[in-house]
């Protein structure tokens, strides 16, 4: 049985070197860990600001998302 | 003329963080908007549900740690004078829509380093394989396991005094499960070689299940739900939280999966 070559557009993936990567990921990650960080435990076991307010306003998302919530 | 073609499929392979990132905002920002559907239609139904059972006081009370102020959920029946930070209508809507956006924005970029790093490390997988590999291997490892030793709890279940050590325990699961995925992943690839692709994945995966098997085995357990609570609004609650992070993590996959095709098949990677 032959095979028959065939040309697919599909792209090859070249790796990223991690080099380029790092400081994107340390920032980036960072400040993306803040957010979810608001979303899922201010006002919490841990708070930065004080009161009810930013607890209240995602409350239902962070329960919903799994987070413990009070 | 080789020379050009050769550079060309180079320039169109090779991608830049930056792009990713793009990309990873936009999907995140697709997943978050679909989860809020998805929360809204499954979700909300349970929640208010158990807010309500809450109240009438057939569970047992919880408070915040902060001056014994009750937890207020904003009844506008009962008590009106209490003073509410954000109503309960606004709660179940805006509010779930701002934080489910917020959630998927973050969660979206944290995406794109995680698949900036895979990408082209996981063996023969096409780009967009490669996409939503991540992303249900990150479904799995920072939602669906934590979720099996901690699930998720509607509101009425849970200790106000233990919010400290659930939240301690919660994410040291998610974490542990987090690394061993990273270490497993690593690890299956590293044995490929000697192994070949099936037996190495299969090692790997043993390997995680092992580990988190021990972490849940040893960590304690957490039953906080109040006796007299309404067992179908609890499986309700938690298989719409399953449920939305399922979505969000599916909508952060696909949507990443198609920005990603086309920006490398039309040389476009912002």
């Amino acid at each position: 049985m032959t095979t028959h070559t065939v040309a697919v557009p599909t792209p090859i993936p070249v790796r990223i070197p991690v080099r380029q990567i790092l400081p994107y990921a340390i920032f980036t990650g960072i400040l993306s860990l803040i957010a979810l960080y608001f979303v899922g435990a201010e006002q919490g076991a841990l708070a930065v600001f004080d009161g009810t307010t930013v607890h209240e306003l995602v409350h239902d998302a962070r329960h919903l998302l799994g987070f413990p919530c009070h | 003329m080789p020379l050009t073609d050769t550079v060309t499929t180079e320039q169109q392979n090779t991608l830049t963080v930056r792009s990713l990132l793009v990309w990873g905002l936009l999907a995140g920002l697709v997943g978050g908007l679909l989860a809020f559907g998805f929360a809204s239609a499954f979700g909300e139904p349970s929640v208010d549900a158990a807010i309500s059972i809450e109240e009438s006081g057939g569970a047992h009370e919880h408070s915040h740690g902060d001056a014994g102020q009750a937890h207020d959920h904003g009844t506008a029946a009962e008590e009106p004078a209490e003073e509410e930070p954000v109503s309960r209508a606004f709660q179940a809507t805006g509010g779930l829509g701002i934080g489910a956006v917020a959630y998927g924005l973050g969660l979206g970029g944290l995406f794109s380093l995680a698949f900036a790093f895979a990408y082209g490390r996981l063996g023969s997988l096409s780009p967009r394989a490669s996409a939503v590999t991540v992303a249900g291997l990150a479904y799995v490892g920072v939602v669906l396991v934590p979720f099996l030793k901690y699930p998720a709890n509607p509101p009425a279940v849970g200790n106000g005094a233990t919010i400290g050590e659930r939240t301690g325990l919660f994410f040291g699961m998610i974490a542990i499960s987090l690394v061993a995925l990273v270490l497993a992943v690593v690890a299956a690839r590293a044995l490929s070689r000697r192994w070949g692709g099936w037996w190495s994945t299969l090692a790997g995966g043993a390997g995680y299940l092992v580990v988190v098997g021990v972490a849940a085995a040893l960590l304690p357990a957490i039953n906080e739900v109040p006796t007299g609570f309404p067992p179908s609004v609890l499986w309700e609650f938690r298989t719409a939280s399953l449920g939305t992070s399922a979505v969000l993590y599916a909508g952060i996959g696909v949507a990443f999966a198609a920005l990603l095709h086309r920006g490398l098949t039309r040389g476009r990677t912002l």
